[in-house]
């Protein structure tokens, strides 16, 4: 099985996660909201598969180059 | 003398009433809708303050034109008699004279970060082709027989979708046509988000979209931050002098940012002090928009022109990113070129959706800001090549 890392392309602040460890998710699935730059920006999923890791929480602020969520395909 | 007590019904006329609607439909955009509230609520309230009829707020001469008294002395004596209102003074102080806009363009370029501009020069060019609109829509425009050339540069320049600018431009050339162009270049820039779209996929493929860029931005150091807006008045004075006013109050605006010494001075101009301005700005703005001024054949081919400025300004920033990207060894992502119709962050922000939308890997935000600064800049250099060309 193959593994991608998602890594966050921008500094900001988490407004919602919309998925958890476990879930399955379809390529551009959004995995979570980010405000940066005055805007709300959504996290997609770049491949289809299944959530190995995601540890993240509605207002944390996470910076380029965080991850994510380890996605397994 | 008494007189008889006179109600305003009498003088309201159907011109007005309209107007009246316009100005409320603006606050509704504004408020419901969330389009350039900032700007369009103050603007739809000056629509009420001078289509009320009898009201002092501004008062016009017959000829249509805002009444205006030549002398300080003069002018108190003209307020005291209610022969001129309070938005004929500021129009007279603020917007004739041109001080508000370049006031408003210190704050704008103490709220600018350019880093993303600097960190790819390359940025200047797709800014500079999306000034293509501006220059095609000022043709058409003249050529239509409608304007004339002072008149159609101004129309023109809504195309670079930066308010200041197009402020100053018409200020100067066309004051007439104040009213309609500002209102319609906001207006269509909160409205870009649908407007670009339609433009972008005609003219790109969706593999175009979906080339990939690393998300990271070269880092930029401080000494390049502050050497910039320092360079970029330099070089923009001695290539188009007249557009020193514009580019000078947006870079020292931005040189009070970048210096890193003195952030209690942007932070003034970027906040209390430019929302002062702005309100100011909206309101004469709005007052300036009389039913018999606005209501004219002139403005609704403004308002069919400026969709044509933005289309081909969004084209032409494709058109470079395309063209360049034949020379490139790593790619751009041709979506980049189109946020050059500065908008900030407009543009920007539908240039970073439609690239997910292509490819969801892609961010390209921080690349499309690049383009979208180097656009306010060519604008203000544009708006100083028409000064230059027609003054």
């Amino acid at each position: 099985m193959a593994q991608e890392n998602v890594e966050f392309p921008i500094t900001g602040k988490i407004t919602s996660v919309n998925v958890s460890q476990g879930s399955k998710v379809e390529e551009g699935d959004i995995l979570c909201l980010l405000e940066s730059m005055k805007m709300e920006n959504p996290i997609l999923a770049p491949v289809s598969g299944t959530i190995a890791k995601l540890e993240l929480s509605v207002g944390q602020v996470v910076e380029t180059g965080d991850l994510v969520a380890i996605i397994e395909y | 003398m008494f007189g008889l007590y006179e109600t305003a019904f009498g003088s309201l006329t159907w011109g007005n009433i309209l107007m009246l609607l316009i100005g409320g439909l603006l606050i509704y955009l504004g408020i419901a809708k969330k389009m350039e509230p900032i700007l369009l609520i103050p603007i739809g309230f000056g629509i009420f303050a001078v289509n009320l009829p009898l009201g002092g707020l501004m008062i016009y001469t017959p000829a249509g034109f805002p009444a205006e008294v030549p002398t300080l002395g003069g002018l108190i004596e003209a307020i005291g008699e209610g022969k001129i209102g309070l938005l004929n003074v500021l129009y007279t102080y603020g917007i004739e004279s041109e001080v508000i806009p370049l006031l408003i363009f210190l704050g704008v370029g103490a709220m600018t970060d350019f880093r993303p501009t600097i960190a790819r020069p390359i940025s200047f060019l797709f800014g500079a082709s999306a000034q293509l609109g501006v220059f095609i829509v000022f043709m058409i425009a003249y050529l239509s027989g409608m304007f004339t050339v002072n008149e159609a540069a101004c129309v023109g320049i809504i195309g670079g979708s930066d308010g200041p600018p197009t402020v100053y431009l018409t200020a100067a050339l066309a004051p007439r046509l104040l009213g309609p162009i500002t209102l319609v270049a906001y207006s269509y820039m909160s409205l870009v988000p649908i407007l670009q779209p339609p433009v972008i996929k005609l003219l790109t493929t969706k593999k175009e979209r979906a080339i990939y860029m690393k998300p990271q931005l070269r880092q930029v150091s401080k000494l390049e931050e502050i050497i910039f807006p320092i360079m970029i008045f330099i070089v923009s004075a001695l290539l188009v002098p007249k557009s020193v006013p514009l580019i000078g109050m947006f870079m020292f605006g931005n040189l009070l940012r970048a210096s890193g010494v003195t952030d209690r001075l942007a932070q003034s101009a970027g906040g209390v002090f430019i929302d002062v301005l702005t309100f100011l700005l909206g309101i004469i703005v709005g007052a300036l928009m009389p039913a018999e001024v606005f209501l004219r054949p002139q403005t609704l081919a403004i308002i069919g022109l400026a969709i044509v400025a933005f289309a081909f300004g969004t084209a032409g920033g494709l058109w470079a990113a395309k063209f360049a990207n034949l020379f490139l060894k790593e790619k751009i992502n041709p979506l980049i070129g189109a946020s050059g119709v500065s908008a900030i962050p407009m543009s920007a922000r539908v240039v970073q959706k439609m690239g997910q939308e292509a490819n969801p890997r892609n961010f390209l935000l921080m690349h499309a800001m690049g383009p979208n600064m180097a656009g306010a800049v060519a604008t203000s250099v544009v708006a100083g090549i028409f000064l230059g060309m027609l003054m």
